[in-house]
Protein backbone atom coordinates (compact mmCIF):
# COMPACT_ATOMS: atom_id res chain seq x y z
CA UNK A 1 0.00 0.00 0.00
CA UNK A 2 1.25 3.48 -0.79
CA UNK A 3 2.10 5.79 2.09
CA UNK A 4 -0.45 8.54 2.73
CA UNK A 5 0.44 11.65 0.71
CA UNK A 6 2.24 14.39 2.65
CA UNK A 7 0.57 17.71 3.44
CA UNK A 8 2.75 19.29 0.78
CA UNK A 9 1.55 16.81 -1.86
CA UNK A 10 -2.11 17.23 -0.92
CA UNK A 11 -1.76 21.03 -1.11
CA UNK A 12 -0.12 20.84 -4.53
CA UNK A 13 -2.81 18.56 -5.92
CA UNK A 14 -5.57 20.66 -4.37
CA UNK A 15 -4.28 23.88 -5.98
CA UNK A 16 -3.79 22.14 -9.31
CA UNK A 17 -7.28 20.61 -9.24
CA UNK A 18 -8.97 23.91 -8.33
CA UNK A 19 -7.08 25.76 -11.10
CA UNK A 20 -7.84 23.00 -13.59
CA UNK A 21 -11.54 23.14 -12.80
CA UNK A 22 -11.78 26.92 -13.13
CA UNK A 23 -9.49 27.16 -16.18
CA UNK A 24 -11.59 24.59 -18.00
CA UNK A 25 -14.72 26.67 -17.42
CA UNK A 26 -13.23 29.82 -18.88
CA UNK A 27 -12.23 31.57 -15.65
CA UNK A 28 -9.10 33.71 -15.97
CA UNK A 29 -6.60 33.54 -13.12
CA UNK A 30 -5.73 37.06 -11.94
CA UNK A 31 -3.51 38.72 -9.36
CA UNK A 32 -4.41 41.85 -7.43
CA UNK A 33 -2.34 43.81 -4.87
CA UNK A 34 -1.55 42.19 -1.54
CA UNK A 35 -0.62 45.54 0.05
CA UNK A 36 -3.61 47.86 -0.19
CA UNK A 37 -4.59 51.36 0.89
CA UNK A 38 -8.13 50.48 1.91
CA UNK A 39 -8.91 46.97 3.17
CA UNK A 40 -12.64 46.18 2.92
CA UNK A 41 -14.45 47.77 5.86
CA UNK A 42 -16.03 45.02 7.93
CA UNK A 43 -17.06 45.36 11.54
CA UNK A 44 -15.19 42.31 12.82
CA UNK A 45 -12.22 41.92 10.48
CA UNK A 46 -8.94 43.60 11.42
CA UNK A 47 -6.20 44.24 8.86
CA UNK A 48 -2.48 43.86 9.50
CA UNK A 49 -0.67 47.18 8.85
CA UNK A 50 2.21 47.04 6.36
CA UNK A 51 4.11 50.31 6.40
CA UNK A 52 1.61 53.04 5.57
CA UNK A 53 -0.61 50.43 3.86
CA UNK A 54 -2.35 47.24 4.97
CA UNK A 55 -2.14 43.60 3.97
CA UNK A 56 -5.35 42.61 2.24
CA UNK A 57 -7.99 40.77 4.26
CA UNK A 58 -9.48 39.52 0.97
CA UNK A 59 -9.00 40.39 -2.72
CA UNK A 60 -12.71 41.18 -3.07
CA UNK A 61 -12.72 44.91 -3.82
CA UNK A 62 -10.00 44.75 -6.47
CA UNK A 63 -11.58 41.73 -8.14
CA UNK A 64 -14.90 43.55 -8.40
CA UNK A 65 -13.07 46.47 -10.00
CA UNK A 66 -11.83 44.05 -12.66
CA UNK A 67 -15.44 42.94 -13.25
CA UNK A 68 -16.55 46.57 -13.53
CA UNK A 69 -13.76 46.94 -16.09
CA UNK A 70 -15.23 44.20 -18.27
CA UNK A 71 -13.84 40.92 -16.95
CA UNK A 72 -16.49 38.18 -17.06
CA UNK A 73 -15.06 35.20 -15.18
CA UNK A 74 -12.04 35.59 -12.91
CA UNK A 75 -10.41 33.80 -10.00
CA UNK A 76 -7.50 34.31 -7.69
CA UNK A 77 -5.66 32.05 -5.24
CA UNK A 78 -3.41 33.83 -2.81
CA UNK A 79 -2.56 34.82 0.76
CA UNK A 80 -4.86 36.97 2.87
CA UNK A 81 -4.20 38.32 6.35
CA UNK A 82 -6.45 38.89 9.33
CA UNK A 83 -5.02 40.27 12.51
CA UNK A 84 -5.52 38.32 15.72
CA UNK A 85 -7.31 35.28 14.23
CA UNK A 86 -5.64 32.22 15.71
CA UNK A 87 -7.18 28.87 16.57
CA UNK A 88 -7.62 25.34 15.27
CA UNK A 89 -9.38 26.72 12.15
CA UNK A 90 -7.73 30.13 11.93
CA UNK A 91 -4.31 31.48 11.08
CA UNK A 92 -3.59 35.20 10.68
CA UNK A 93 -2.11 34.36 7.25
CA UNK A 94 -4.09 31.94 5.13
CA UNK A 95 -4.81 31.07 1.52
CA UNK A 96 -8.05 32.13 -0.11
CA UNK A 97 -9.61 31.12 -3.39
CA UNK A 98 -12.09 33.68 -4.72
CA UNK A 99 -13.95 33.41 -7.96
CA UNK A 100 -16.45 35.80 -9.56
CA UNK A 101 -18.87 35.42 -12.42
CA UNK A 102 -20.78 38.06 -14.30
CA UNK A 103 -24.56 37.69 -14.72
CA UNK A 104 -24.71 35.17 -11.89
CA UNK A 105 -26.34 35.26 -8.47
CA UNK A 106 -25.49 33.48 -5.23
CA UNK A 107 -27.41 30.32 -6.15
CA UNK A 108 -25.56 30.09 -9.49
CA UNK A 109 -22.36 30.32 -7.45
CA UNK A 110 -23.58 27.42 -5.31
CA UNK A 111 -23.79 25.27 -8.45
CA UNK A 112 -20.18 26.26 -9.24
CA UNK A 113 -19.04 25.52 -5.70
CA UNK A 114 -20.60 22.08 -5.70
CA UNK A 115 -19.07 21.13 -9.05
CA UNK A 116 -15.69 22.46 -7.92
CA UNK A 117 -15.69 20.46 -4.68
CA UNK A 118 -16.82 17.35 -6.53
CA UNK A 119 -13.90 17.69 -8.97
CA UNK A 120 -11.32 18.57 -6.30
CA UNK A 121 -12.30 15.65 -4.00
CA UNK A 122 -12.12 13.18 -6.89
CA UNK A 123 -8.75 14.44 -8.08
CA UNK A 124 -7.07 14.86 -4.69
CA UNK A 125 -8.64 12.09 -2.60
CA UNK A 126 -9.84 9.82 -5.42
CA UNK A 127 -13.28 9.80 -3.80
CA UNK A 128 -16.02 12.11 -2.54
CA UNK A 129 -16.36 10.02 0.61
CA UNK A 130 -14.01 11.70 3.10
CA UNK A 131 -13.02 11.07 6.70
CA UNK A 132 -12.59 14.01 9.03
CA UNK A 133 -12.43 14.16 12.83
CA UNK A 134 -13.32 10.47 13.06
CA UNK A 135 -16.46 10.83 10.94
CA UNK A 136 -17.33 9.97 7.38
CA UNK A 137 -18.52 12.86 5.21
CA UNK A 138 -20.27 12.13 1.93
CA UNK A 139 -19.40 15.25 -0.07
CA UNK A 140 -21.73 14.18 -2.88
CA UNK A 141 -24.45 14.10 -4.00
CA UNK A 142 -26.66 15.69 -1.30
CA UNK A 143 -25.99 19.16 0.09
CA UNK A 144 -28.48 20.14 2.73
CA UNK A 145 -29.71 23.67 2.16
CA UNK A 146 -31.27 25.58 5.08
CA UNK A 147 -32.21 29.22 5.41
CA UNK A 148 -30.67 31.03 8.38
CA UNK A 149 -34.22 31.60 9.56
CA UNK A 150 -35.02 27.85 9.51
CA UNK A 151 -31.77 26.88 11.20
CA UNK A 152 -32.14 29.42 14.03
CA UNK A 153 -35.80 28.64 14.62
CA UNK A 154 -34.99 24.95 14.83
CA UNK A 155 -31.89 25.06 17.06
CA UNK A 156 -31.82 28.46 18.76
CA UNK A 157 -35.55 29.09 19.17
CA UNK A 158 -35.73 32.52 17.50
CA UNK A 159 -35.62 34.10 14.05
CA UNK A 160 -32.78 36.59 13.50
CA UNK A 161 -34.12 37.47 10.05
CA UNK A 162 -37.36 38.79 11.55
CA UNK A 163 -35.63 40.67 14.41
CA UNK A 164 -31.85 40.87 14.38
CA UNK A 165 -29.67 40.94 17.51
CA UNK A 166 -26.01 40.89 16.45
CA UNK A 167 -24.59 39.69 19.78
CA UNK A 168 -27.09 36.91 20.22
CA UNK A 169 -26.74 35.95 16.56
CA UNK A 170 -22.98 35.28 16.84
CA UNK A 171 -23.24 33.50 20.21
CA UNK A 172 -26.15 31.27 19.20
CA UNK A 173 -24.53 30.50 15.84
CA UNK A 174 -21.41 29.20 17.63
CA UNK A 175 -23.06 27.62 20.69
CA UNK A 176 -26.30 26.23 19.26
CA UNK A 177 -26.57 26.22 15.47
CA UNK A 178 -23.11 25.18 14.26
CA UNK A 179 -22.84 22.22 16.70
CA UNK A 180 -26.28 20.98 15.56
CA UNK A 181 -25.59 21.07 11.82
CA UNK A 182 -25.36 17.63 10.19
CA UNK A 183 -21.71 16.55 9.81
CA UNK A 184 -22.09 13.60 7.47
CA UNK A 185 -22.72 15.82 4.41
CA UNK A 186 -22.17 19.45 3.39
CA UNK A 187 -24.66 22.00 4.72
CA UNK A 188 -25.47 25.38 3.25
CA UNK A 189 -26.90 28.20 5.38
CA UNK A 190 -28.45 30.83 3.14
CA UNK A 191 -30.48 34.05 3.19
CA UNK A 192 -28.87 36.01 6.01
CA UNK A 193 -30.43 38.84 7.97
CA UNK A 194 -30.11 42.07 5.95
CA UNK A 195 -28.02 43.47 8.83
CA UNK A 196 -25.46 40.66 8.34
CA UNK A 197 -25.22 41.16 4.59
CA UNK A 198 -21.60 42.39 4.52
CA UNK A 199 -21.09 42.97 0.76
CA UNK A 200 -24.14 40.99 -0.41
CA UNK A 201 -27.15 42.29 -2.29
CA UNK A 202 -30.43 42.33 -0.35
CA UNK A 203 -33.60 40.88 -1.80
CA UNK A 204 -36.75 42.85 -1.10
CA UNK A 205 -39.37 40.98 0.85
CA UNK A 206 -40.97 40.83 4.25
CA UNK A 207 -38.54 40.66 5.87
CA UNK A 208 -35.78 41.37 3.33
CA UNK A 209 -32.85 38.94 3.28
CA UNK A 210 -29.24 39.17 2.16
CA UNK A 211 -28.42 36.91 -0.80
CA UNK A 212 -25.55 35.24 0.97
CA UNK A 213 -24.65 31.64 1.79
CA UNK A 214 -22.07 29.90 3.93
CA UNK A 215 -20.96 26.34 3.24
CA UNK A 216 -20.13 23.99 6.11
CA UNK A 217 -18.60 20.52 5.83
CA UNK A 218 -17.65 18.35 8.79
CA UNK A 219 -18.16 21.33 11.09
CA UNK A 220 -15.70 23.45 9.09
CA UNK A 221 -16.89 26.70 7.56
CA UNK A 222 -15.50 26.33 4.04
CA UNK A 223 -16.88 29.12 1.87
CA UNK A 224 -18.96 32.28 1.79
CA UNK A 225 -20.80 33.61 -1.26
CA UNK A 226 -22.85 36.63 -2.28
CA UNK A 227 -24.98 37.97 -5.02
CA UNK A 228 -22.65 40.95 -5.08
CA UNK A 229 -23.88 44.36 -4.01
CA UNK A 230 -23.59 46.66 -7.05
CA UNK A 231 -25.45 49.75 -5.78
CA UNK A 232 -22.82 52.46 -5.03
CA UNK A 233 -25.02 54.44 -2.63
CA UNK A 234 -25.98 51.37 -0.61
CA UNK A 235 -22.31 50.31 -0.56
CA UNK A 236 -21.28 53.76 0.70
CA UNK A 237 -23.91 53.58 3.46
CA UNK A 238 -22.68 50.14 4.55
CA UNK A 239 -19.05 51.29 4.64
CA UNK A 240 -20.13 54.28 6.73
CA UNK A 241 -22.09 52.04 9.13
CA UNK A 242 -19.08 49.70 9.51
CA UNK A 243 -16.75 52.65 10.05
CA UNK A 244 -19.08 54.00 12.77
CA UNK A 245 -19.31 50.57 14.46
CA UNK A 246 -15.51 50.20 14.38
CA UNK A 247 -15.01 53.70 15.75
CA UNK A 248 -17.48 53.01 18.58
CA UNK A 249 -15.69 49.74 19.44
CA UNK A 250 -12.32 51.52 19.53
CA UNK A 251 -11.00 49.56 16.54
CA UNK A 252 -8.96 51.07 13.72
CA UNK A 253 -11.10 52.60 10.98
CA UNK A 254 -9.69 52.05 7.48
CA UNK A 255 -10.15 54.57 4.68
CA UNK A 256 -13.09 53.99 2.36
CA UNK A 257 -11.96 52.57 -0.96
CA UNK A 258 -13.02 55.49 -3.17
CA UNK A 259 -11.65 53.87 -6.33
CA UNK A 260 -13.91 50.87 -5.66
CA UNK A 261 -16.92 53.14 -5.04
CA UNK A 262 -16.09 54.98 -8.29
CA UNK A 263 -16.06 51.65 -10.13
CA UNK A 264 -19.54 50.85 -8.74
CA UNK A 265 -20.76 54.26 -9.95
CA UNK A 266 -19.37 53.58 -13.42
CA UNK A 267 -21.31 50.33 -13.29
CA UNK A 268 -20.64 46.89 -11.88
CA UNK A 269 -22.78 44.36 -13.80
CA UNK A 270 -24.80 41.84 -11.77
CA UNK A 271 -22.37 39.21 -10.52
CA UNK A 272 -21.81 36.55 -7.91
CA UNK A 273 -18.68 35.63 -6.00
CA UNK A 274 -17.39 32.91 -3.69
CA UNK A 275 -14.54 33.01 -1.16
CA UNK A 276 -13.27 29.57 -0.18
CA UNK A 277 -10.63 28.86 2.47
CA UNK A 278 -8.00 26.64 0.86
CA UNK A 279 -6.47 25.65 4.22
CA UNK A 280 -9.85 24.51 5.53
CA UNK A 281 -10.54 22.50 2.37
CA UNK A 282 -7.09 20.97 2.77
CA UNK A 283 -7.95 20.04 6.39
CA UNK A 284 -11.08 18.31 5.18
CA UNK A 285 -9.24 16.40 2.42
CA UNK A 286 -6.42 15.39 4.76
CA UNK A 287 -8.65 14.59 7.75
CA UNK A 288 -6.68 17.15 9.77
CA UNK A 289 -8.13 18.54 13.00
CA UNK A 290 -5.83 21.58 13.20
CA UNK A 291 -4.96 24.12 10.52
CA UNK A 292 -1.32 24.05 11.63
CA UNK A 293 -0.96 20.54 10.24
CA UNK A 294 -1.74 21.59 6.64
CA UNK A 295 0.81 24.41 6.28
CA UNK A 296 4.54 23.78 5.88
CA UNK A 297 5.88 26.27 8.47
CA UNK A 298 3.18 26.53 11.15
CA UNK A 299 5.51 28.25 13.62
CA UNK A 300 5.69 31.41 11.46
CA UNK B 1 -8.60 42.09 34.60
CA UNK B 2 -8.06 39.88 31.60
CA UNK B 3 -9.49 40.59 28.17
CA UNK B 4 -10.87 37.72 26.13
CA UNK B 5 -7.76 37.58 23.95
CA UNK B 6 -5.67 36.70 27.06
CA UNK B 7 -7.68 33.51 27.66
CA UNK B 8 -6.00 30.15 27.10
CA UNK B 9 -6.16 26.61 28.39
CA UNK B 10 -4.78 26.38 31.93
CA UNK B 11 -5.50 30.02 32.84
CA UNK B 12 -7.31 30.68 36.12
CA UNK B 13 -10.00 33.35 36.04
CA UNK B 14 -12.62 34.76 38.42
CA UNK B 15 -16.31 35.24 37.64
CA UNK B 16 -18.75 36.63 40.22
CA UNK B 17 -16.35 35.90 43.06
CA UNK B 18 -15.69 32.27 42.04
CA UNK B 19 -12.30 31.06 40.75
CA UNK B 20 -12.31 28.87 37.64
CA UNK B 21 -9.70 26.97 35.66
CA UNK B 22 -10.01 26.98 31.85
CA UNK B 23 -9.81 23.27 30.93
CA UNK B 24 -10.72 23.60 27.25
CA UNK B 25 -10.30 26.61 25.02
CA UNK B 26 -11.10 27.29 21.40
CA UNK B 27 -10.99 30.43 19.28
CA UNK B 28 -14.04 30.66 17.03
CA UNK B 29 -15.11 33.29 14.55
CA UNK B 30 -18.23 32.60 12.55
CA UNK B 31 -18.19 34.05 9.03
CA UNK B 32 -18.25 37.87 9.19
CA UNK B 33 -19.13 37.64 12.89
CA UNK B 34 -17.24 38.63 16.02
CA UNK B 35 -14.36 36.67 17.55
CA UNK B 36 -15.60 34.28 20.24
CA UNK B 37 -13.62 32.37 22.83
CA UNK B 38 -15.35 29.10 23.65
CA UNK B 39 -14.23 27.75 27.03
CA UNK B 40 -14.93 24.89 29.39
CA UNK B 41 -14.54 26.09 32.97
CA UNK B 42 -13.84 24.09 36.12
CA UNK B 43 -15.10 25.65 39.32
CA UNK B 44 -12.10 25.49 41.64
CA UNK B 45 -14.32 25.48 44.74
CA UNK B 46 -16.77 22.73 43.79
CA UNK B 47 -14.98 20.91 40.94
CA UNK B 48 -18.05 21.27 38.68
CA UNK B 49 -17.57 22.16 35.01
CA UNK B 50 -19.60 24.13 32.52
CA UNK B 51 -19.25 25.74 29.07
CA UNK B 52 -18.92 29.49 28.68
CA UNK B 53 -18.32 31.62 25.60
CA UNK B 54 -16.63 35.02 25.90
CA UNK B 55 -16.74 37.85 23.38
CA UNK B 56 -13.77 40.03 22.44
CA UNK B 57 -15.26 42.95 24.38
CA UNK B 58 -15.68 40.97 27.63
CA UNK B 59 -13.48 41.76 30.63
CA UNK B 60 -12.69 38.82 32.88
CA UNK B 61 -11.58 38.86 36.52
CA UNK B 62 -8.12 37.79 37.60
CA UNK B 63 -8.35 35.76 40.83
CA UNK B 64 -6.01 36.43 43.76
CA UNK B 65 -4.36 33.03 43.90
CA UNK B 66 -1.10 31.84 45.43
CA UNK B 67 0.52 28.47 45.92
CA UNK B 68 2.64 27.18 48.79
CA UNK B 69 4.50 23.92 49.20
CA UNK B 70 3.40 22.14 52.39
CA UNK B 71 3.71 18.58 53.68
CA UNK B 72 0.78 16.38 54.59
CA UNK B 73 0.88 15.82 58.32
CA UNK B 74 -2.23 14.18 59.78
CA UNK B 75 -5.98 13.91 59.71
CA UNK B 76 -8.16 14.92 62.65
CA UNK B 77 -11.72 15.94 63.30
CA UNK B 78 -11.23 19.28 61.52
CA UNK B 79 -9.93 17.68 58.32
CA UNK B 80 -6.62 17.03 56.59
CA UNK B 81 -3.75 19.11 57.97
CA UNK B 82 -0.74 20.28 55.94
CA UNK B 83 2.34 21.92 57.52
CA UNK B 84 5.68 23.38 56.54
CA UNK B 85 8.95 23.84 58.48
CA UNK B 86 7.77 27.21 59.79
CA UNK B 87 4.54 25.66 61.08
CA UNK B 88 2.56 27.44 58.39
CA UNK B 89 -0.47 25.23 58.14
CA UNK B 90 -3.59 24.61 56.09
CA UNK B 91 -6.59 22.45 56.92
CA UNK B 92 -8.80 21.08 54.17
CA UNK B 93 -12.01 19.05 54.31
CA UNK B 94 -12.48 15.63 52.70
CA UNK B 95 -15.06 17.25 50.42
CA UNK B 96 -12.61 19.90 49.18
CA UNK B 97 -9.92 17.29 48.50
CA UNK B 98 -12.21 14.80 46.77
CA UNK B 99 -10.55 11.54 45.74
CA UNK B 100 -7.14 13.17 46.08
CA UNK B 101 -7.35 12.50 49.83
CA UNK B 102 -6.87 8.77 49.21
CA UNK B 103 -3.49 9.41 47.59
CA UNK B 104 -2.05 11.42 50.47
CA UNK B 105 0.91 9.81 52.20
CA UNK B 106 2.48 11.02 55.41
CA UNK B 107 5.07 13.75 54.86
CA UNK B 108 4.34 13.94 51.10
CA UNK B 109 5.02 17.40 49.69
CA UNK B 110 1.97 18.92 48.01
CA UNK B 111 1.32 22.28 46.40
CA UNK B 112 -1.56 24.01 48.12
CA UNK B 113 -3.58 26.55 46.11
CA UNK B 114 -5.03 29.50 48.03
CA UNK B 115 -7.86 31.76 46.85
CA UNK B 116 -8.24 35.00 48.82
CA UNK B 117 -6.06 33.42 51.51
CA UNK B 118 -8.15 30.23 51.82
CA UNK B 119 -6.76 26.82 50.76
CA UNK B 120 -8.99 25.45 47.99
CA UNK B 121 -7.02 22.77 46.15
CA UNK B 122 -3.84 20.71 46.21
CA UNK B 123 -1.53 19.27 43.59
CA UNK B 124 -0.17 15.88 44.62
CA UNK B 125 3.17 14.34 43.63
CA UNK B 126 2.55 12.62 40.28
CA UNK B 127 3.27 9.13 41.67
CA UNK B 128 2.51 7.77 45.13
CA UNK B 129 2.96 4.34 46.71
CA UNK B 130 0.01 2.71 48.43
CA UNK B 131 -0.38 -0.68 50.13
CA UNK B 132 -3.11 -2.94 48.80
CA UNK B 133 -5.34 -3.86 51.74
CA UNK B 134 -7.89 -6.04 49.96
CA UNK B 135 -8.01 -7.93 46.66
CA UNK B 136 -8.78 -11.41 45.30
CA UNK B 137 -5.74 -13.69 45.72
CA UNK B 138 -3.17 -13.28 42.97
CA UNK B 139 -2.92 -15.79 40.13
CA UNK B 140 0.57 -17.21 40.56
CA UNK B 141 2.72 -16.94 37.48
CA UNK B 142 0.21 -14.76 35.69
CA UNK B 143 2.32 -11.74 34.75
CA UNK B 144 -0.13 -10.36 32.21
CA UNK B 145 -0.67 -6.64 32.79
CA UNK B 146 -3.63 -6.24 30.46
CA UNK B 147 -6.16 -8.13 32.58
CA UNK B 148 -7.28 -6.17 35.62
CA UNK B 149 -9.17 -6.77 38.85
CA UNK B 150 -10.38 -4.42 41.59
CA UNK B 151 -8.21 -3.77 44.67
CA UNK B 152 -8.68 -1.55 47.69
CA UNK B 153 -5.91 0.70 49.01
CA UNK B 154 -5.63 2.14 52.52
CA UNK B 155 -8.66 4.34 53.13
CA UNK B 156 -10.91 2.01 51.10
CA UNK B 157 -10.39 3.62 47.65
CA UNK B 158 -10.68 1.10 44.81
CA UNK B 159 -8.24 0.92 41.92
CA UNK B 160 -7.77 -1.58 39.06
CA UNK B 161 -4.64 -3.76 39.26
CA UNK B 162 -3.17 -6.72 37.29
CA UNK B 163 -4.06 -10.26 38.40
CA UNK B 164 -0.66 -11.00 40.02
CA UNK B 165 -1.09 -8.32 42.71
CA UNK B 166 -1.77 -9.60 46.25
CA UNK B 167 -2.99 -8.06 49.47
CA UNK B 168 0.05 -6.49 51.14
CA UNK B 169 1.78 -5.57 47.88
CA UNK B 170 2.70 -1.92 47.37
CA UNK B 171 1.37 -0.32 44.17
CA UNK B 172 2.66 2.80 42.46
CA UNK B 173 -0.31 4.97 41.41
CA UNK B 174 -0.51 7.93 39.02
CA UNK B 175 -2.39 10.56 41.04
CA UNK B 176 -3.56 12.44 37.93
CA UNK B 177 -5.63 9.50 36.70
CA UNK B 178 -5.86 7.19 39.72
CA UNK B 179 -4.37 4.41 37.55
CA UNK B 180 -2.05 1.62 38.70
CA UNK B 181 1.46 2.05 37.24
CA UNK B 182 3.58 -0.80 38.65
CA UNK B 183 4.26 -2.99 41.66
CA UNK B 184 6.93 -1.74 44.00
CA UNK B 185 9.58 -4.45 44.43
Amino acid sequence: MDAAPSALQVRGRLLKAARGFLDERGFLEVETPVRVRAPALETHIDAEPSGALYLRTSPELHMKRLLADGAERIYQIGPCFRRGERGPFHRPEYTMLEWYRRDADYMDMLVDAKALLDAVCREVAGTTSLRHAGRRIEMMPVWECLTVSEAFRQWAGWDPVAAYDPDRFDLDLVEKVQPALPRDRPVVLKDYPAEAAALARCRAGDPPVAERWELYAGGLELANAFSELTDPEEQRRRFAACAAAREAAGRPVYPKDEAFLDALREGLPPCGGVALGIDRLHMLLAGAAHIDSVVPFPEE
Amino acid sequence: MYSASDLRKGLRIELEGVPYLITEFQFNKPGKGQALYVCRLKNLLTGGTHARTFRAVDKIGEPRLETKKLRYSYQDATGYVFLDANYEHATMSAEALGDQRFFLTEDAEVEVLYFNGEPIDITLPTFVEKTIVETEPGARGNTATNVLKPAKIEGGYEIQVPLFINTGDVAVIDTRTGAYVQRKT
